[in-house]
């Protein structure tokens, strides 16, 4: 029977549910249980619905399993223009405090909803689908482990759906970018080990004996978030049936697990992760090999040895123990080494065919990611210079900043890698269209600079008004009176926003219609070498 | 096993372990003859499909 084993032990799990929404001890762990048993519930009806008792056609394991990588590369596409359209939302909040709905919309609930909607529900499925893509095609073997992918699709989606929901009910560990209580923390372990048996397993049986170097990438990023993850979340709940735990660390030392956390998913789930799909999509929309193999390899420890450490870059001037601070500092500063070797192995990869530049804009999204994030990871080590940190810290200079290399770097390399995705894993000859393709590129590279120089330089502004002093060492301004003077800044950083929304959702579009097959009509783009005339 | 001993570890050994582990992956990666391999494995996704 088609999905019996599912269908039984997910409805054991929808009754779990359903139990505990009656037995829960506090009203937001009951309200959160009873969003779980409406979604397993439906989840279990639609199965319930799709089963049959006909023998299953037999599988063919010499080819692809592409099934959840199309369902990923949608659930990108979905959880991007959700987490992006979030942002825009407390943008305007930030900027009219009377857009704050009270209780379940106001800016506390919805910033770590925007946070996590973009970082790990938009770039969180844009590396599910684009690993599994990737370490099929460079180790040329079907995924391990059968239903296993499927498993992880919907598991990952479902920590989606239960964080999400529970920062809406007002449930958070306050632990920024790990702000799902201890129940869905738990899940996402389970979903992440069977992620790294999903990716291991399938690296395990591959055919080709080297293995390439973006599934390092990819496998340093998933090893690594795991180990960061249970760490970090090391907690004692209040209650079984409760939505409050406590941390196992006190004070300092909390601060620090909690940055060494934070900093290294940056370091791992945004730079690794996005870095293996740059070493992969690349080459392939470029159809030339990467610069340099070596320098690859060079990359990778580098980045593995270097990136662990640089958290305490977060906690300057706080009672982190000095030396901390300046650890953190020195290896931020060494972090430009990696950097700025991969963005040269990432750009120099076009060497010899500039001129696609022209002609192809997807080839222009990578190479404007490629270089945002040699900026991005510039400024960041610059930042975290103590004497330029006391400028920047609790700034919105950092909020330019992570939007430089998130808008940038992460956003349009995914971008990028579902452009070249979705025709192949669809069979399309091509996408819908490649001028929407040059729009999308365009709304979402002014987009950033909108934001990020709007942010850069109301930052600096706030900073500076922070730490002025008249003759007599009093303090020039009040903190409400640097709020007011940054409201022309938040509504022009809500506009940038809304472009690379706009963006977003052309491409949207594009996707949408390049699945149901559909192709514009449209002039070749310019530049383009026509096709040849035969002769007369 | 307490703070120190980790700490004394730490910025000893453990420095000296990593920093020989990273020199000899460079002069792995390096090596005479690498050059071949590497270009050979940088085709790798250009084989497929």
């Amino acid at each position: 029977m088609k999905f019996g084993t599912q269908i039984f032990v997910l409805s054991l799990f929808t009754f779990a549910a359903l139990v505990a929404a009656g037995f829960g001890v506090d009203q937001p762990f009951r309200q959160h249980m009873w969003v779980l048993f409406f979604v397993l519930l439906g989840f279990v009806a639609i199965l319930i619905r799709n089963t049959n008792f006909e023998v299953a056609a037999p599988i063919d394991p010499s080819a692809y399993m592409d099934g959840p990588i199309r369902y990923g590369a949608i659930a990108t596409m979905f959880w991007g223009v959700v987490g992006m359209l979030v942002g825009v939302v407390i943008a305007l909040q930030l900027a009219y405090p009377d857009l704050n709905i009270q209780p379940w919309f106001n800016f506390g609930r919805l910033r770590p909803l925007h946070t996590s909607g973009v970082v790990f529900a938009f770039g969180g499925n844009a590396l599910l689908c684009t690993s599994l893509y990737v370490v099929q095609r460079t180790c040329r073997a079907r995924l391990f482990g059968g239903d296993l992918a499927w498993f992880v699709f919907w598991g990952y989606q479902l920590f989606i759906v239960m964080a999400a929901t529970g920062y809406l009910l007002g449930i958070t560990e306050s632990r920024e970018y790990a702000e799902p209580e201890w129940y869905v923390d738990i899940w996402l372990t389970i979903v992440w080990v069977a992620y790294l048996i999903l990716f291991l397993g399938t690296i395990f049986k591959r055919k080709e004996p080297h293995i390439y170097v973006a599934n390092w990438f990819y496998l340093s990023f998933i090893v690594t978030i795991a180990m960061l993850h249970v760490i970090n979340n090391l907690s004692m709940p209040a209650s079984f049936l409760g939505s409050k735990s406590y941390s196992a660390f006190s004070g300092v030392q909390d601060a620090l697990t909690q940055w060494w956390y934070g900093h290294n998913a940056v370091g791992f789930f945004l730079t690794a992760g996005f870095l293996g799909m740059m070493y992969y999509f690349v080459p392939k929309q470029a159809n030339r090999p990467v610069y340099s193999y070596r320098l690859s390899i060079i990359h990778f420890w580098a980045i593995i040895f270097l990136y662990i450490w640089a958290g305490p870059h977060h906690l300057h001037y706080t009672a982190l123990p000095d030396w901390a601070q300046t650890l953190g500092m020195v290896f931020s500063i060494m972090l430009w080494m990696p950097s700025w070797g991969g963005m040269i192995n990432g750009l120099m990869t076009l060497s010899g065919a500039w001129d696609k530049l022209r002609t192809d804009p997807i080839i222009r999204m990578m190479v404007m990611a490629i270089a945002f994030y040699g900026m991005s990871t510039f400024e960041g080590p610059m930042m975290s210079i103590k004497t330029v940190n006391s400028l920047s810290h609790y700034t919105d200079w950092t909020i330019g900043h992570v939007h430089s290399g998130a808008l940038g770097w992460v956003g349009m390399i995914s971008f990028g890698a579902i452009y070249f995705m979705v025709p192949k894993l669809w069979n399309r000859e091509r996408l819908y269209s490649l001028r929407l393709v040059t729009w999308h590129f365009w709304l979402a590279t002014l987009g950033i600079v909108v934001y990020a120089a709007v942010m850069w330089v109301s930052g600096v502004m706030q900073g500076l008004m922070w730490r002025e002093y008249d003759e007599q060492g009093f303090l020039v301004y009040s903190f409400a009176e640097t709020v007011a003077a940054m409201h022309p800044y938040y509504l022009m950083r809500a506009i940038g926003g809304a472009m690379y929304l706009s963006g977003a959702l052309i491409m949207a579009w594009n996707i949408a219609m390049t699945i149901l097959g559909y192709q514009r009509e449209e002039e070749p783009m310019p530049g383009s070498v026509p096709a040849l005339q035969p002769a007369e | 096993m307490d703070y120190n001993l980790m700490r004394e570890f730490a910025d000893s050994w453990g420095l000296v372990a990593m920093a020989l582990f990273f020199v000899g992956a460079t002069a792995f990666a390096l090596r005479p003859g690498s050059r071949k391999l590497a270009d050979e494995a940088a085709r790798i996704p250009l084989e497929d499909e």
